[in-house]
């Protein structure tokens, strides 16, 4: 005889009664409530992560130099005020660049304060002049003096020790998000696990009887697992559709910080609303529900069987 | 093809380390292929338990037994579901699938076999016919009578034609023509080389078809012959 094709199997044949033992409401709402949970969950793990990326470069910049009235003339020279601060710094050591924010730079800055019109705003702007160091930190008061007889009024702030304190607060809150993420996925894998259990126990007489029949644990837990995927799948689809709209919603309370439209007008708007890495997610996130039903009833089923012969 | 050589079987401890006793002690017989047994004792001598042995349900606490020539204390348990699809059982209260069709549940072994539908369609229907349930293919079990719920389990026992046939008080709900056309059944598979094994607590079928017997009393095997 040939290896047994489930394919022969007529669809929809039922010899566990698995339609009843494993319920098609429970579940699924159940596994639709964790992949709610996992899509919020993987929201915060790409916005703590965009946030820590973001001030880990804000970090690495550790000064900024604030100029009043950039084109005005300097202490002394010939130049304006600004080329002075610039070829002063230049000349320090301990800096490893100097650069000075250009007008769209400015705006971006000011954005989530100011708006999309920072850029054209009509009072007088600052120039900004970011300062990367060489070593993670440096003494700024002999710096500072120089830059106050050559350039009187400029400001040099030190904020790379906020950025880095801020920069690990948002890893940290990265790694609450991935272990919700684990813990929903532990929670998912225990409730299919007792869903599988009630199941096996509901239907324990038919499967002694499949067994005494000749069926293997892999013919056994095949059915189980098969429609535990199902629902798990289901349950997941459900959870991650829902999530969407709750998603956009967040997305669009927190645009004015990002730069996106608070109300995205069309499908590129919504596309550009999340970022793609979250788009993936909640494209995985059904799969991943069908894979933890797969496993959880495999392995559940497989370990009850051994008490059979 | 089916020998036991000083096996006991015990189910379970009682409490702690106290054991529970045997129900079966001491038992050795050989029957060759093709032979015909009945399984006689009164209630409670170890029948049931015998032969759910012989059908794998369960598996010896001691001792040796070996089944359609395999040593089962060296077969690894992967390898018993397909000694399983070789042994026919008829249960006394029928295991039918509740939920199943008659159709259903008589090609239940083949399906579990891998067979194709199209021969498990032809083979399943011929036999429910044979047994006279050809207008009860669609009808569940608690839509039949004891009698023909017992037909059901017959032919589900017999459909992937076993090498060794064990039936647990099989005429117990069938009148006297249906349990007469039973045996005839039975005797008509052990012609063609099945080894049949009846247990029953009916003497009339006993003296109506003489045969060999094993015979059971208080979980050890008293005569064979």
């Amino acid at each position: 005889m040939k290896v047994p094709s489930a394919s022969l199997r007529p669809a929809g044949f039922d010899e566990l009664g698995l339609r009843q033992a494993l319920a098609d409401r429970m579940l699924p709402l159940l596994v639709a409530a964790m992949a709610f949970l996992a899509a919020l969950a993987a929201a915060g793990w790409f916005g703590t992560a965009a946030l820590a990326r973001h001030w880990q470069d804000g970090a690495g910049s550790a000064l900024t130099l604030q100029i009043p009235n950039p084109t005005g003339p300097a202490e002394r020279g010939s130049r304006n005020r600004l080329d002075s601060a610039l070829t002063l710094l230049s000349a320090t050591a301990g800096i490893a660049s100097v650069h000075s924010l250009s007008d769209e730079e400015l705006g971006e800055l000011l954005r989530p304060w100011l708006g999309t019109s920072a850029e054209h705003l009509s009072v007088p702007m600052p120039a900004v002049v970011a300062v990367h160091l060489t070593s993670g930190s440096m003494d700024i008061g002999p710096l500072n003096a120089q830059l106050q007889a050559a350039v009187p009024g400029a400001v040099l702030e030190d904020h790379g020790v906020w950025l880095r304190r801020l920069s690990a607060l948002a890893w940290s809150l990265q790694a609450c998000s991935g272990l919700a993420l684990l813990l929903v996925a532990a929670v998912a894998t225990a409730v299919i696990a007792v869903a599988t259990r009630a199941g096996l126990s509901a239907r324990r007489e038919a499967i002694e009887i499949v067994h005494g029949l000749g069926a293997t644990d892999s013919y056994i837990a095949g059915r189980f697992a098969a429609r535990a995927t199902t629902l798990a799948a289901i349950g997941g689809l459900i959870g991650a559709l829902l999530a969407v709209p709750a998603l956009l919603t967040l997305a669009s309370v927190v645009a004015p910080f990002s730069g996106a439209k608070a109300l995205p007008e069309t499908v590129f708007d919504v596309l550009a609303a999340l970022p793609p890495g979250l788009w993936m997610s909640l494209l995985i996130i059904p799969g991943g529900a069908a894979l933890i039903g797969f496993l959880t009833a495999q392995g559940t089923v497989r370990r009850w069987l051994r008490q059979l012969p | 093809m089916v020998r036991f050589e000083s096996v006991g079987l015990r189910y379970g401890r009682v409490s702690g380390a106290e054991t529970a006793p045997e129900v079966l002690r001491d038992i050795t017989f050989a029957l060759p292929e093709g032979a015909f047994r009945w399984l006689l004792g009164p209630s409670g001598a170890g029948k049931s338990s015998l032969l759910k042995m012989m059908y794998l349900a369960v598996l010896p606490t001691r001792g040796h037994l070996s089944i359609l020539g395999a040593d089962i204390d060296r077969t690894p348990r992967k390898a018993l579901p397909r000694l399983r699809r070789r042994i026919g059982v008829v249960f006394q209260d029928f295991r039918l699938l509740q939920h199943l069709s008659a159709f259903d549940n008589v090609a239940l072994p083949l399906r579990i076999a891998g067979r194709p539908e199209g021969q498990i369609r032809a083979d399943v229907t011929e036999l429910l016919r044979w047994v006279g349930l050809a207008r009860k293919l669609g009808a569940r079990p608690p839509e039949l009578s004891g009698g023909e719920q017992q037909r059901v389990a017959i032919a589900r026992a017999v459909i992937v034609r076993p090498s060794l046939l064990l039936a647990d008080e099989p005429t117990g709900n069938l009148d006297e023509p249906q349990a007469e056309r039973l045996m005839q059944l039975f005797q008509e598979l052990n012609r063609l080389g099945t080894t049949v094994i009846v247990a029953t607590h009916n003497d009339t079928l006993v003296a109506r078809h003489p045969g060999a017997a094993l015979r059971l009393d208080h979980g050890r095997l008293v005569a064979h012959g």
